[in-house]
């Protein structure tokens, strides 16, 4: 890829052309706040907490800089008045709906908001879809999804029933953010209440504890194409 | 028996010289308007009482009953112009029909009772002459009058599919040459240029390319496209098949509501019939050229007329959009180069490839060529759809067109652009219309919803309602979005039930702006709007529902008492048998003794409504 000129916080610098903001910034230490995006997925640009400011020719915009890739010679700014205007209305925003949830009371923290000017609630969730996309991207079973519009908007499975393709492996729980799905492993069975899935537990073929769930065993034999026997040890006892 | 393909331009001008040779034979036309909104009033039984007098006439050899889309006039719906006359009669009902055929369609008489009376008590007979048409440029909507949307023979009758055959002849780079010269800016809200969109898909890598159609049309209120597909949507697939030649496209979409099964119907018969004729599918007019359209149905979310969230959704995927950094003419539709473009863009295209960029240039205003079509609705005299020249001002469009407010009260403001538009106050009534004009004041084109609202309105209460069907709409992805309407929407509900507080219309444009800078579509970063043009042009009516706990139209229910003004009632008792709670009582023919007891008014205002003499009042 060809190299271009931008320049990020005042400071002048090459990168190659098409690299988004965020890894550009994440590669020179300046942090940007950010809480749907993960590395190891697709960007969503839905939280809008890495909105930088980005100009050209005397003009400026607010991109975010999770899903914005550098394809000419622009200037950023991930700090200023206005970026930070703009983050603190959104924890703002999200403190006001989620109060309990300590990712966001430590950004409000960090903002120095105290007390959201809204209404509260008690919601657990901040809908950033880290554990729709890890189920799509990643595990590639597509157990769960966005479902309702708008302020009725919920990650569950199709119709809020038990969903065949859930293999219980857990990636949602691990990417949350929040904390909102909670995961219950008991006598051989692992249930994930907020998606009405339950599947029984495969044992370690070395120490025998309870380790995955068989389906889950079964869904990575077929889909990595190895023995089952790769599988049936836990990550402990693996040598 | 079906035709014989089309294979140039010579074999088309002899079809349809061989068509208008065909219906010379019949003397008289008489087209009805049977769109959804006249078949809601009633066209289909007048039609039906139609077809049964001119065969009890035996004049089905003469006549010719073409049954068309939505003429505009929806207010005066059922109606019909009779040919070549043009004789316009409005409001009918089948009881009218028999005397219809046999005096003006057999021996030529005027009813008069028929005719559209002007404001002035002149009756007017011919349809150019009727005010509400006389100030419009009906360059796109006019046709819907002169062809039977499910016949293809009307259409080529008038000179349809001759800018394709025109097009194939001319060189890709000229056609896009020629949109971008004419300046045609896409209708359906954004108002980018035309011509430089097809360029940008034309040179985008990629293939295969596509090409959309977007009729996923939602502001409250606007159904411009609606009446195009329904009516004429042969100009459309035109439209499209022209742009698809150009760019470079073999595949398109069309992508319609769910909730509009007509022009559903019609667009398909449309798509069937140019397939038919040789203008759709394989090779077409024999250029070597292939294109075919697929219909999609929408599901009714607002959301999806956005461009991403429409293509996504076109996908099979749930419509919510994306970021737009790398453009949908790059990467669209499955990451393909995909351009998509309104419906009235789309019909557009013909005048420009037909008449060219010069003459259409002539139209509009310097940054706004050609007409619009607007759907006039709400407080108005002449509710329906008015296709008027860029840059006429909206005193004329509601006052010279519209006829005014209704009952001639007094203008309070407009609604442009949908529910992400603006309110336009009577300072500004001598704005010229255009996409600019509009933007600067704060509101914006939009598709062409124009919701016009008397003095009985609460700008405060329409915020309110805007935000109510926003919040519905927002698909919910993003935070601003999503979060940010749902509490402006609850400090606007706050202030239209009482509970407004100082600090709230600062609260609400500290919001504004947040959603206007960082929302992902253009769903959040318009919905601001309404909020913003009716506190920069309305603030004494938020001050008076914050401070005073007033609503100064009387809208705003925990805002207002009724009272009887003993001044003007005079006893009659009507209010007493209208009022659902029985919560007027007095002393009949004993006008001073009438009282509302305000424990049990649900503040309903039918009394306000029935009272002949003025006598209830709201403070």
């Amino acid at each position: 890829m060809p190299k271009i000129g931008i320049i990020i916080d005042g400071n002048r610098i090459e990168v190659e052309q098409g690299t988004t903001i965020l890894d550009t910034a994440k590669e020179r230490g300046i942090y940007i706040p950010t809480l749907c995006y993960h590395e190891s997925l697709e960007p969503y640009a839905a939280c809008r907490l890495c909105t930088v400011e980005v100009s050209r020719g005397g003009r400026s915009k607010m991109v975010t800089a999770c899903n914005y890739p550098l394809r000419e010679e622009i200037e950023v700014k991930t700090d200023s008045e206005r970026v930070r205007r703009i983050r603190r209305t959104i924890v703002e925003l999200l403190l006001a709906s989620c109060p309990n949830v300590k990712i966001i009371r430590d950004l409000a923290k960090e903002m120095d908001i105290e007390e959201p000017r809204f209404k509260k609630e008690e919601n657990d969730c901040i809908l950033c879809g880290l554990c729709v996309r890890a189920c799509s991207e990643i595990v590639g079973v597509e157990a769960i999804s966005f479902v309702g519009r708008g302020v009725d908007r919920e990650v569950d499975t199709p119709f809020r029933v038990t969903s065949e393709a859930c293999i219980c492996c857990g990636s949602c729980a691990y990417v949350c953010p929040t904390g909102a799905i909670e995961i219950e492993d008991k006598d051989g069975v692992r249930e994930i209440k907020k998606f009405h899935a339950s599947q029984p537990l495969e044992r370690c073929k070395v120490c025998g504890n309870y380790f995955a769930p068989r389906v889950q065993i079964d869904w990575m034999t077929k889909k990595l194409n190895l023995p089952r026997e790769n599988f049936e040890v836990c990550p402990t006892c693996k040598p | 028996m079906s035709p014989r393909k089309i294979r140039n331009k010579d074999e088309l001008e002899e079809l349809k010289a061989s068509i208008l040779q065909k219906r010379e034979q019949k003397r008289t036309v008489i087209a009805i308007s049977v769109g959804t909104c006249g078949l809601a009033r009633g066209a289909g039984e007048v039609m039906a009482a139609f077809r049964e007098e001119i065969e009890k006439h035996d004049l089905s050899d003469e006549v010719y009953l073409r049954e068309t889309g939505c003429h505009g006039f929806c207010e005066k719906e059922p109606l019909i112009v009779i040919y070549p006359n043009g004789i316009f009669y409005h409001s009918l009902r089948p009881k009218d029909v028999p005397e219809i055929v046999s005096e003006t369609v057999v021996k030529g008489n005027i009813i008069d009772r028929l005719l559209y009376k002007s404001l002035t008590g002149e009756k007017i007979i011919c349809e150019e002459d009727v005010p509400f048409y006389k100030k419009q440029k009906r360059l796109i909507l006019g046709n819907n009058r002169k062809v039977d949307p499910t016949d293809i023979e009307d259409y080529i009758a008038i000179g349809g599919y001759s800018a394709l055959a025109k097009a194939l002849s001319m060189s890709r780079e000229k056609i896009i040459e020629e949109v971008k010269k004419s300046v045609l800016r896409g209708r359906g809200g954004g108002g980018f240029p035309t011509g430089i969109k097809w360029e940008t898909c034309r040179n985008a890598a990629g293939e295969p390319k596509y090409v959309l159609c977007n009729a996923d049309e939602g502001d409250p209120g606007a159904y411009m496209d609606r009446a195009l597909l329904e009516g004429n949507p042969h100009s459309v697939i035109e439209g499209m098949i022209i742009g698809a030649y150009a760019i470079g496209s073999a595949q398109g979409f069309v992508y319609v509501r769910n909730e509009y099964p007509l022009a559903l119907k019609n667009v398909w018969i449309a798509i069937e019939k140019a397939k038919e004729y040789g203008f759709l599918g394989e090779d077409i007019l024999c250029s070597g050229f292939d294109f075919d359209i697929e219909i999609n149905m929408g599901g009714g979310a607002f959301v999806c007329g956005e461009s991403t969230a429409l293509m996504a959704s076109v996908e099979g995927k749930v419509g919510e959009p994306r970021a737009k950094y790398i453009h949908t003419t790059e990467s669209g539709l499955w990451g393909k180069p995909s351009n998509l473009n309104n419906v009235e863009t789309w019909a557009n295209v013909l005048l420009i490839i037909n008449k060219g960029a010069e003459w259409y240039n002539k139209i509009g205003t310097e940054g706004s060529k050609g007409t619009k079509i607007f759907s006039l609705v709400g407080k108005v005299k002449n509710t329906g759809l008015v296709e008027v020249p860029m840059g006429i001002t909206l005193r004329e469009i509601i006052y010279e067109i519209g006829g005014g407010i209704i009952k001639d009260k007094k203008f309070k403001a407009a609604q442009t652009g949908g529910p992400s538009g603006g309110c336009i106050p009577e300072s500004l009534l001598d704005l010229p219309v255009d996409f600019d004009e509009l933007t600067k004041i704060g509101s914006m084109m939009g598709s062409g919803g124009m919701i016009v609202m008397d003095e009985g309105t609460c700008m405060v209460d329409v915020a309110r309602y805007f935000f109510n069907f926003l919040r519905e709409e927002s698909c919910g992805k993003c935070v601003p979005c999503r979060e940010g309407i749902k509490r402006m929407l609850e400090i606007l509900t706050d202030i239209t039930e009482g509970r407004g507080k100082k600090g709230d219309m600062e609260l609400l444009e500290e919001l504004s702006e947040v959603l206007r800078d960082a929302s992902l579509c253009a769903l959040g970063t318009t919905a601001p709007n309404p909020v913003l043009t009716t506190i920069k042009y309305f603030r004494e009516e938020y001050e008076a529902h914050i401070k005073d706990k007033k609503c100064p139209a009387g809208v705003c229910k925990e805002l207002i008492q009724y009272f009887i003004d003993w001044e003007k009632c005079t006893g009659c008792d009507r209010c007493v048998g209208y009022c659902p709670e029985g919560a007027i009582t007095g002393e009949k023919k004993k006008g001073d003794t009438y009282i509302i007891n305000q424990n049990k008014c649900i503040k309903c205002g039918v009394c306000l409504d029935m009272c002949k003499l003025d006598a209830v009042i709201v403070r």
